[in-house]
């Protein structure tokens, strides 16, 4: 049996059923609005400051703001891929079909993540567009340095968050389970620990908080205080973090009764 | 040709599958009967790889269920009829299994054909009820065009057409040579479809034998008497050296062993007077009861089951009330002739 096979077949599973398309599109919809929300906002602000004010303002982070609420969505995709073969029961014939779990779980990892990227680097070129073109002079382009590997970074982002949410729905094997565990952890959880000085000490190497250290052009404009990492070693940190989370996820599927 | 050795299933304590170790041969019909609960899913589970034995081992053509190259072109199963995602289409519900093993497309529309679901072929398949969902089912397991299928409680549910409709599939796939697996806790339809059987209590090997067999061993045959003077019938009886038994319930005597005319001959001589007189044979049903009775899991104790006492005849006192269950579903298949 092939690999392509279950990747062919794994992509009719994902095209053929509407969650895709509604978390996917909720996902690019909220970041790109409320990028372009925020953007507007600081525009105003920006007019009153000072010039070293606006030194150490950031217009590619402003232009992602969005993604604090759209990563939410695509954390439902990730969780929805995986959770819907066991709400529905159709993981005992998925398993029948291709009984080799790490093809099975990889094929759809694999379909699953590059729809993601794909959604996650059209999101984020239109949010830096779109937030560029709305700051105007304040603004700045793909040209500038670091800017490109930041907005490239942004999509790749999403896709890792997408990727986490994944191996975390296969541990947990329950849409509801993993929802109501992934959202507030990252909705809140991670913004808490990374507020107060004296939690941020481990709340910078949460997935969200040190990955997101990528879609960063003028440094530590997120945290507002250093990291011990840099804009790659906080996209490491994530993918050990989306490693992790997708070895536990096969162990669980490898040693549970389907 | 799937062989199971000694396979074993516990969950924590309690242990479903208990060493069960039989052969499903190629050709025939092999009814996997037992009441519910005695391991017949989980047995059924282990032999698709989808739970870890405890113990012991399933090989299929001498291999593991996981070791087969695109199984769907060697098993095929109907395990769950709702182990489907109802938002996709049934179309599309094969479609992706079909390209998960290399099936040509066309093979979708041609299964969805064979099962009669060509016309909701688009829709949904969470709006399908119960029976269209076991025919999409079967569909899935005849996707591959496998030499071995397997069934678990095909019928259940299903209103009698569609009961009908899969006792012919099955004898018709049995008829092609391939090697059928179909699970049941009803006696009377596996009578009707299977050639072999190997019955199951509480996770334990209860009987593997040619279904011929178990009802020559298992039919108990008996007359059934009634008279307005029974007791003197019962003596002239016992003179003779014939034991009969009285059934309060209906007023009957039943006796072993000896053929209606020597009783209708008896009480001739006596001048007795006979309102019956019938050979009657136990059904099946009451066969497989008796040898399930120690293993049933789930007793129902309500006192004389209502409706079973009406026209089955001589329901042995150890057994349990769970009958009840027999009869609406023997009433359902009953209906459908």
């Amino acid at each position: 049996m092939a690999f392509t096979a279950v990747l062919t077949s794994e992509w009719t599973k994902i095209r053929t059923v509407a969650s895709t398309s509604w978390t996917l599109a909720v996902a690019m919809i909220v970041t790109v609005g409320f990028g372009a929300l925020i953007s507007t906002a600081a525009k105003a602000g920006l007019d009153r400051m000072s010039a070293l004010e606006r030194a150490a303002f950031d217009p590619t982070v402003v232009s992602f703001t969005g993604m604090q609420f759209g990563q939410l969505a695509m954390i439902v995709f990730g969780v929805m891929v995986v959770s819907t073969e066991y709400s529905t029961g159709m993981i005992r014939t998925s398993l029948a079909a291709v009984p080799a779990r790490a093809r099975f779980l990889f094929g759809k990892l694999t379909v699953a993540t590059a729809l993601a990227l794909l959604v996650g680097l059209l999101t984020s070129f239109v949010s830096f567009f779109l937030g560029q073109a709305i700051l105007g002079d304040h603004g700045t382009g793909l040209g500038t340095e670091n800017v490109l590997r930041a907005v490239i970074g942004a999509g790749v982002y999403m896709a890792l968050l997408a990727l986490f949410s994944m191996g975390v729905a296969a541990m947990l094997r329950s849409s509801v389970a993993s929802i109501s565990i992934l959202i507030p952890f990252f909705l809140i959880v991670s913004n808490a620990l990374n507020i107060f000085e004296a939690t941020r000490t481990y709340g910078q190497y949460l997935p969200d908080a040190a990955g997101s250290k990528i879609i960063e052009v003028v440094p530590d404009t997120i945290a507002g205080t250093g990291t011990p990492y840099g804009p790659w070693g906080g996209l490491g940190i994530m993918v050990l973090w989306v490693a992790a989370s997708v070895l536990g996820g096969y162990l669980v599927l490898r040693k549970r009764d389907a | 040709m799937i062989e199971l050795e000694g396979l074993t299933k516990r969950f924590g304590t309690k242990t479903a599958v208990n060493n069960l170790s039989f052969q499903v041969r190629p050709g025939v019909v092999t009814g996997f009967l037992g009441p519910n609960g005695a391991g017949k899913s989980t047995t059924m589970r282990m032999m698709l790889d989808l739970d870890n034995p405890t113990s012991g081992r399933v090989r299929i053509y001498g291999k593991r269920y996981r070791e087969l190259q695109e199984p769907l072109k060697h098993v095929g199963a109907l395990l769950d009829a709702k182990a489907m995602h109802g938002g996709r289409s049934a179309y599309n519900n094969l479609l992706c299994l079909a390209q998960s093993n290399g099936i040509p497309e066309r093979r979708v529309g041609e299964v969805l054909d064979l099962v009669g679901l060509t016309p909701v072929a688009r829709k949904k398949s969470k709006g399908f009820s119960l029976g269209m969902g076991q025919r999409l089912g079967i569909a899935s397991a005849l996707l591959g065009d496998p030499q071995i299928l397997m069934f678990d409680e095909p019928v259940n549910g299903l209103d009698p057409e569609g009961i009908l409709w899969i006792r012919n599939l099955m004898k018709g796939l049995a008829a092609e040579g391939r090697t059928i697996f179909v699970s049941s806790h009803l006696m009377s339809e596996m009578a009707l479809t299977a050639d072999h059987l190997i019955v199951i209590g509480q996770g334990r090997l209860l009987a593997d034998t040619s279904m011929a067999d178990f009802i020559h061993q298992n039919s108990r045959s008996y007359v059934r008497v009634r008279s307005p003077q029974q007791e003197r019938l019962k003596d002239v009886l016992h003179e003779a050296g014939i034991d009969a038994v009285g059934v309060p319930a209906t007023g009957t005597l039943e006796i072993d062993g000896v053929g209606a005319e020597q009783v209708g001959e008896l009480a001739a001589r006596h001048r007795i007077v006979l309102h019956e007189l019938s050979p009657q044979r136990a059904s099946l049903e009451e066969a497989f009861m008796r040898m399930t009775a120690d293993s049933v899991e789930y007793h129902s104790h309500a006192p004389g089951a209502p409706g079973a006492a009406g026209d089955n005849p001589a329901r042995p006192a150890d057994v349990p009330a769970w009958g009840a269950g027999f009869d609406s579903a023997d009433a359902a298949r009953k209906g459908g002739r």
